[in-house]
């Protein structure tokens, strides 16, 4: 029902965050995925996690390759500049903004297909600069937007509409952030809002790049009986390994805990994230135990979800680069370029 | 029996001025030796005594793709008037590599010499009667001063620079001079270069009667100039343009260009208190990925670039072709190479002028930048982000490899205080705040270009940009119209841009009743061409095109002449192909001329191309 515009109605009940906004001011227009679609889910997910960070709308920088999942960006947050890249290359958009303004909140969205085929090399690359960016991975199985080719994030044996069984292995972008020594993982589910938005919130603030793999069901192409990322499959499998809650540096712990079941960890900026432990031993920032315990997951049958690895100490692409604090468009011109008495002097190494 | 023996004869003076009269500060030689021996400092202290000596000079690398090992060439012109493109005739060969002696002592013209290190005898079949044989033992004598292999090897070079400077009476001041400031803080290398330097001069002046009669005097040509390469000169112009922003790949020939932009922003752009950079420059997995983060960088307001040749222009069309639609600032530099494919990554073509014009599918067309030399490198260089920003689309420098990686002598390069940036139709906030609402596509002024927002800078600034159909609202749009209005505007801005752009520079000569065309790294030999045709009785006008698409003037002149020559250094006459398409001129009217082979062109390529065009006999220059 796109044709019908939102209504600008303003419930007197709405909450409302630091800046005094609701979350309706975080929207953006209709949606036109299919109804029940995965993607819808997390868009409202992202929503409320930036609303309740108080994050201000303009200060969002949307990012999005090609497919439905990229749609998405125009859902939210509509008060922010958006920018559909081209197929599979918008981690490098992604690079270039945060190099030349790094103070804006980047958020990327993306799908399996844009991020696992012909994405796959910036996705690796963007996790290895650690760019400063939130980046989703709204994964079904599938290319939606062009009638439901298998993506590389199909599981063996999971069969198509039209009865087709993909043979070849997976890519779990999970396993691959983590050998490529990404600082943030976490997975979870469409259907699980109460996991996804601290995990989202979490993401924003990372100082780094925060990898957010989100099981999404296609309810057009790939959520029948033989598909393994249908919404029945996956409340089927799932397994929340690690619930965390995420709070900001100024905010009070109101969540209570049982004692002994919480480990905090401190991010950069003063904010904590409380790792509830399902399985005992489960340490989130020690890199080889989760990959091992993932492994162990996976062949149980079971996904592991959550946010599983956070590397407190992480070194983003402008801590590396030794760039100023100042975001680069800011800086002025009589500090960009050296004058006429310097060229003088420069060329004289030229004679 | 000592080599030597055989090659120390001193001509007479008889013999001399029979065999070559005397040139002075007019001749060419050229240097072999294998490649990663250490020979560029020897060619690079040559070349620059001889610019400090007063005397017109340039130098051209032939080098092999490859790291160590395989041959490599480096020639030297030097020019009393200032003619620096380079020449097919060589008075003097320094062959240095073994491997290469019989190529290179067929390239010697007739009555000039062949400089070799004599340490070794010489293959007897290695001979011909009109070029006489130089040996100095060069190794010798380097085992003789100096320890350790490395130092033998690389002082051998310096050796034969030394050997030179008395074979072409060159200044040991200024040599002195020159080592005295490489190696200013190292004097024991100082003393040692100075007395490898003395080891060929002294063995040259004992054994052999000098100067030859191709000699330097001093003159005062090179006062107001400097020798530079195009890489680095465009580098320069970056930096002073104010770009913080550079993405890119290694390829040849245009790495050392962003390997001198990170040299000049080490010392120009650091913040004196922290020491951080006032840059970023990120080597990108591949050049895809680095035009995505150039056309990233530009879309937050950072003026940010890419520099690449050929192959990278391939890989990065799709996105060209977004920054052109979605109204993108972007500059490419493409200092172009032989192509197609990987082609001969070390050799000079200007091949890619289709590719640039029209890069990406659909209906495209992008400003070209066609500088001559580094010194229009530097200040198209800043051109190129003026034009970028104002006309939010991209923008490519067209350089090439010999422009790119060679030493050319240019006027000192001059910087205005007064200039500003042209940052294009930038909505701010105040300017937000007082609209009701922010369209990104309207054409307010009627001149095609559209008033754009940064992120982040005002609630009321945000849209989409997006490679997908757009109407002038900047939504989403499949509707025929709506498309085809954006598209006009598109095409409306380009012809706006064109007054803006570098006019083409055109020189007339009174009764020429030919036109040559041509562009870019053509233009010294050119310039020395038409010289000669005008001594042989055939005055041509000449129009350099500095820049794409076309101004009503290329059209003009094409009308105006019997007799075009389009000269140029592809297979198929690129430049001639833009001409018709975008003129409307007659393809078979713009006849070609040049050489396509990887050789940077010289005046004869173009003397004998006309002259055999218009049936004259083509006699050697």
């Amino acid at each position: 029902m796109t044709w019908i515009a939102k209504p600008k109605v303003r419930h007197p009940s709405l909450p409302k965050n630091r800046l005094g906004l609701t979350p309706r001011d975080y929207e953006g227009v209709m949606s036109t995925l299919c109804a029940g679609c995965g993607h819808d889910s997390i868009t409202a997910a992202v929503v409320q996690a930036v609303f309740e960070l108080s994050i201000p709308p303009h200060r969002v920088a949307k990012l999005s390759g090609i497919g439905c999942s990229s749609k998405t960006t125009a859902y939210f947050v509509g008060q922010s500049h958006g920018f559909n890249a081209v197929h599979g290359r918008m981690p490098a958009i992604a690079t270039g903004a945060n190099a030349g303004n790094r103070d804006l909140i980047y958020i990327g969205v993306s799908g399996d297909g844009d991020s696992l085929s012909i994405g796959l090399g910036q996705l690796c690359h963007g996790i290895r600069r650690n760019v400063d960016m939130l980046y989703l991975i709204e994964n079904n199985g599938v290319y939606g937007l062009t009638k439901g080719q298998f993506s590389a994030s199909a599981d063996v044996g999971t069969k198509s509409k039209r009865g087709e069984e993909n043979r070849q292995p997976p890519i779990d972008p999970v396993s691959l952030a983590l050998t490529l020594g990404a600082t943030f993982v976490a997975r979870s589910f469409s259907g699980d809002k109460a996991q996804l938005v601290p995990i989202l919130k979490a993401g924003l603030q990372h100082r780094g790049f925060a990898l957010v793999d989100v099981i999404s069901p296609c309810v057009a192409f790939n959520d029948h009986e033989g598909s393994t990322k249908s919404y029945k499959a996956t409340r089927e499998r799932i397994v929340p390994l690690v619930l965390a809650d995420f709070i900001p540096p100024a905010e009070e712990i109101t969540t209570s805990y049982e004692p002994g079941s919480v480990r905090a960890v401190e991010m950069h900026d003063g904010s904590t994230i409380n790792f509830r432990k399902v399985a005992e031993d489960y340490d989130p920032t020690d890199r080889d135990a989760v990959q091992r315990y993932l492994r162990e997951r996976e062949h149980a049958g079971e996904v592991a979800t959550g946010l599983l690895y956070v590397d407190p100490a992480s070194i983003d692409m402008h801590a590396g680069l030794g760039t100023v604090e100042q975001p680069l468009i800011d800086l002025p011109f009589e500090q960009l370029c050296p004058g006429a008495a310097a060229l003088d002097t420069i060329q004289e190494e030229y004679r | 029996m000592i080599a030597e023996a055989r090659d120390a004869r001193p001509l007479l003076d008889s013999e001399q001025s029979a065999v070559t009269p005397s040139r002075v500060n007019d001749f060419a030689f050229k240097i072999a030796t294998p490649n990663g021996t250490g020979s560029s400092s020897a060619n690079d202290l040559i070349r620059k005594a001889i610019f400090r000596m007063g005397v017109p000079v340039s130098g051209k690398n032939l080098f092999p793709s490859n790291i160590q090992g395989l041959p490599t060439w480096y020639e030297i012109r030097v020019n009393r008037d200032g003619h620096t493109a380079r020449t097919p005739d060589f008075d003097l060969l320094i062959a240095m590599n073994p491997a290469t002696y019989a190529r290179d002592l067929a390239e010697v013209r007739s009555g000039g010499w062949l400089l070799y290190d004599s340490s070794w005898p010489l293959p007897r079949t290695l001979s011909r009667d009109d070029v006489q044989l130089l040996g100095v033992p060069l190794a010798r004598m380097c085992t003789e001063n100096f320890a350790g292999s490395r130092e033998r090897i690389l002082m051998k070079n310096i050796a034969y620079a030394g050997a030179l400077a008395a074979f072409l009476q060159m200044d040991l001041d200024v040599i002195r001079e020159l080592l005295g400031q490489t190696y200013a803080k190292k004097k024991a290398l100082l003393d040692s270069n100075f007395l490898a330097v003395r080891l060929g001069y002294e063995y040259a002046r004992e054994h052999f009667d000098c100067p030859l009669p191709i000699r330097l005097e001093r003159m005062n040509a090179t006062a107001d100039s400097i020798l530079i390469d195009g890489n680095t000169a465009a580098a320069l112009g970056c930096i002073y343009a104010g770009a913080t922003v550079a993405a890119w790949y290694p390829i040849t020939p245009s790495t050392s260009m962003i390997d001198a932009f990170q040299k000049f922003a080490r010392k120009l752009r650091r913040d004196p208190d922290t020491g951080r950079g006032r840059v970023a420059v990120i080597q990108a997995e591949d050049e895809l990925a680095a035009v995505g983060m150039v056309v990233g960088a530009n879309w937050v307001g950072a003026r940010a670039f890419t520099s690449t040749s050929g192959p990278g222009i391939s890989l990065m069309s799709e996105f060209i072709g977004l920054a052109y639609y979605a109204e993108v600032p972007t500059v490419i530099f493409d200092i172009q190479r032989t192509g197609p494919s990987t082609g001969m990554p070390t050799r000079t073509q200007q091949g890619d002028l289709l590719l640039c014009a029209y890069a990406s599918h659909g209906d495209t067309k992008h400003i070209l930048l066609f500088p001559c030399d580094p010194a229009e490198c530097f200040h198209f260089a800043v051109n190129a982000f003026d034009l970028a920003e104002r006309f939010q689309t991209p923008v490519f420098v067209l350089s090439d490899l010999d422009i790119g990686m060679n030493d050319w002598m240019v006027p000192r390069l001059k910087w205005d205080d007064g200039y500003r940036p042209d940052r294009g139709k930038v909505l701010g906030a105040d300017e937000l705040e007082r609209l009701e609402r922010f369209s990104r596509y309207l054409d307010v002024d009627g001149d095609g270009v559209a008033a754009r927002t940064l992120p982040g800078v005002h609630p009321r600034g945000a849209f989409f940009t997006r490679g997908s159909g757009h109407n002038k609202f900047g939504g989403y749009t499949e509707d025929a119209a709506e498309y085809a209005d954006v598209m006009l505007r598109l095409g409306r801005k380009m012809e706006t841009a064109i007054d803006h752009l570098p006019a083409p520079e055109i020189r007339t000569v009174a009764g020429a009743a030919i036109g040559i065309v041509s562009l870019g790294g053509c233009h010294r030999a050119v310039l020395e061409a038409m010289e000669t045709l005008d001594a042989r009785g055939v005055p041509a006008d000449y129009m350099r095109v500095r820049a794409f698409p076309f101004s009503a003037d290329v059209s003009a002149f094409l009308r105006e002449h019997e007799r075009i020559f389009v000269v140029e250094q592809n297979r198929d006459g690129q430049l001639a192909s833009l001409l018709a398409i975008e003129t409307g001129f007659p393809r078979p009217r713009l006849e070609p001329v040049g050489t396509f082979g990887g050789l940077p062109l010289s005046a004869r390529d173009v003397v004998d191309g006309v002259l055999e065009a218009l049936g004259a006999e083509g006699q050697g220059s």
